[in-house]
């Protein structure tokens, strides 16, 4: 199969560099014509699409953002961010006292306090602070950016575990068949069926109540992510990996004498390969939105951790949803920009991976 | 067909049986601890003393026993009683589960099928128009359209709403199903003020999911107009309007059926981001909050609930399937 690809598409290439076929007469053959081996096809279709390039123009620009920007802002040390001790702005505080005095007429006084918060917190947007401060004195603009490192390597850490268990669970499941295939079969369609939202759920706040509260309650909600989710991946794995294995080519392989392993890892997974980057490439935008979910129903990491997930955790609250909108769009948008740059970079991915795909 | 059903529904039990014994396992080592709260709560100022009260309420639930034997026993009470349709007694809403479920799913199916109508309305037209313009304008913005639409996040477009349209500019109500009217509101105002409250929890649904319907479509309406039937039909002369709505448009629908009835169980589950942050009290939003404080026989009976649906949604997806296309034999 793979073979034929190859074929089809170097015959296409020669069809469309020696249209004057006149020409061709005494010129080396090589000269001509330009030989694609099958993985630059895929980039050149890749590279082709305009909407798979601007999904990979916006990964880059906000892995930069995230693990550059930092380095400049003067509101961090290293992956730590730094409070703002300069007294903020005051606050004012005003309560109205109403009563009626000797001759009758009602008067309302107003007793107003002001207090100097010791931190810059809830400060305007400026120079200093582009997108202001937060309720404890951190910048939300530096926030925002340490907030991608955790909220972008999250999901590679989640879906590359996920792929490994995947490959190898549904890969011995396909090879082998019989009982292996029905035990790994079963286990996937009980894992994707338990509802995953509500999972997430129940751990969180069996962990919140284990007094684990800060980051690590994140870092298990996506350990147990990985482990109910690596089923879909299995599938994939084991679906191609069937139909792989009755071909000619691994009846070669076979009678070459090849061990069990090597017909595995050399010759049947290498064709798996497209349908199973792609399917990361999906993967890892879920698993940001997965993270970013957890964080605004308040079981991920806690308000104040620099994660996007707990920054929009801000939107569940009346008077920052309202009042203060600079708290949550931006993290908002950030991970919405990250989830449709997956998202265009693996529907790139499948097209260019498509060999029927002729644009 | 029959042979082959009856063998997925065994397969069937043997899946939720084992999704049970999980989720059950999770639920009991929650060590959020609902009826200590509830035990403090009804001794109060009494004085009493509520490790007592506690100790009694467990037993009374059959929570005691926490070792291997314990659960494993607990686990067979609770099978035997939810097979014979015994769910037990919510410990948040003091209800017997069941009732709380049932009395609200009508919201949360009604905003779901009402979205759902909406979805198909919008997408299918709008998904063949743009196959039968592939790379055209119209088709270039629907698909951008449509990422967008499957990668916002339910949560930021339901707060951007909120935030732009219930506050800044006070066109929606929010919060709940209907605000505090006078008593002697007649019943049209009182619907118009429920519909007032619904249109942008529907708008976020329906917006979030029409992605996957209007892609689903332009994939199929593709694909069906590179069938030999289509150029048959135009090379007998049939004008391009009766060729779409006539050939093309049916034979899409075909698919689509097949989606439909995987999709149509998860309609009673409720939406849970969407009815948290709109505060509507559809069955989504109860799960969320009896999660949050371990009510465990709503709990089981909801993520069950679920389970049963998705199982139900694969089971009629593969059954139609077979019925809408007849080359499909199933079993084999």
């Amino acid at each position: 199969m793979e073979e034929n690809k190859v074929l089809e598409n170097v015959s296409e290439e020669v069809a469309e560099t020696t249209a004057p076929a006149e020409d061709l007469r005494g010129e080396n053959l090589n000269d001509r014509v330009r030989v694609l081996s099958p993985g630059m096809m895929v980039a050149k279709r890749f590279f082709r699409s305009k909407l798979s390039m601007l999904g990979l123009v916006m990964l880059i620009a906000l892995f930069l953002f995230s693990f550059l920007g930092p380095i400049f802002s003067p509101w961090a040390d290293g992956g730590t961010p730094i409070k703002d001790e300069t007294p903020g702005a005051p606050i004012l505080s005003i309560k109205s006292f109403a009563y009626i005095d000797n001759e009758g007429n009602e008067i309302i006084a107003y007793e107003m306090n002001e207090t100097i918060p010791s931190n810059n917190q809830f400060a305007e947007l400026s120079s200093e602070h582009l997108l202001g401060t937060d309720n404890n004195g951190y910048d939300l603009f530096t926030n925002l950016m340490l907030g991608g490192r955790i909220s972008l390597t999250i999901g590679f850490v989640v879906i590359i575990i996920e792929t490994v268990i995947g490959v190898i669970l549904g890969g011995l499941a396909g090879y082998f068949g019989g009982w292996v295939d029905n035990l790994v079969m079963r286990i996937v369609d009980i894992i994707s069926c338990i509802p995953t939202l509500p999972i997430m759920l129940i751990l969180s706040t069996t962990f919140t109540s284990l007094k684990i509260v800060d980051i690590r309650r994140l870092y298990y909600l996506m350990g147990v992510l990985t482990l109910i989710g690596w089923g879909g991946i299995a599938r994939l794995v084991r679906g191609q990996i069937l139909s792989l294995r009755e071909q000619d080519f691994m009846l070669a392989a076979k009678c070459s004498g090849l061990s069990t392993s090597r017909k595995i890892f050399r010759h049947l997974l290498p064709n798996v390969m497209p349908q199973l980057i792609v399917s990361m490439t999906m993967g890892l935008g879920s698993i940001i939105l997965m993270e970013a979910t957890l964080g605004f129903l308040d079981l991920g990491a806690p308000l104040g951790t620099p994660t996007w997930g707990a920054m929009i955790n801000a939107a569940a609250n009346m008077t920052y949803l309202s009042g203060y909108p600079n708290f949550w769009i931006p993290p908002g948008i950030c991970i919405t920009l990250a989830i449709l740059a997956f998202n265009f970079v693996g529907d790139g991915l499948r097209d260019a991976f498509d060999p029927k795909m002729k644009r | 067909m029959v042979k082959y059903v009856i063998k997925r529904l065994l397969l069937s039990i043997f899946i939720l049986l084992g999704v049970s014994i999980i989720l059950y396992a999770l639920v009991r080592i929650m060590p959020v601890d609902f009826l200590r709260d509830k035990a403090v709560a009804i001794v109060g100022s009494s004085g009493a003393d509520p490790d007592e009260l506690y100790e009694r309420l467990c037993e009374a639930y059959g929570l005691t026993d926490k070792t291997f034997v314990g659960l494993c026993k607990g686990y067979w009470g609770w099978l035997t009683n939810f097979v014979q349709g015994d769910f037990g007694d919510s410990w948040k809403y003091n209800q017997p589960v069941s009732e709380a479920i049932f009395k609200n799913m009508p919201i949360s199916f009604g905003i779901s099928f009402v979205s759902l109508i909406l979805q198909l309305l919008i997408a299918i037209p709008l998904g063949i128009k743009c196959a039968c313009n592939q790379y055209g304008k119209l088709d270039y913005f629907a698909t951008v359209l449509t990422m967008i639409g499957i990668s916002f996040p339910t949560f930021f477009l339901g707060s951007l709403l909120i935030k732009f349209f219930a506050i800044d500019l006070g066109w929606f109500e929010i919060g709940g199903l209907i605000s505090s009217l006078p008593k002697d509101t007649s019943i049209f105002t009182k619907i118009v003020n429920v519909a007032w409250h619904l249109v942008l929890p529907m708008f976020l649904l329906t917006v979030l999911s029409i992605g996957a319907w209007l892609r689903y479509t332009r994939t199929n309406t593709l694909e069906v107009l590179n069938a030999d039937y289509i150029r048959t039909a135009r090379a007998k002369g049939l004008s391009e309007n009766s060729v779409i709505y006539k050939h093309v448009f049916r034979n899409t629908l075909i698919p689509l059926v097949t989606l439909l009835a995987g999709t149509l169980p998860s309609l009673f589950s409720g939406a849970m981001i969407t009815e948290t942050i709109f505060d509507i009290p559809g069955i989504g939003n109860m799960a969320y909050q009896a999660m949050l404080v371990g009510d465990i026989p709503f709990i089981m009976t909801y993520n069950m609930f679920i389970a049963v649906l998705t199982v139900i949604g694969i089971l009629l997806t593969d059954i139609m399937y077979a019925v809408v296309d007849p080359r499909v034999k199933l079993g084999e």
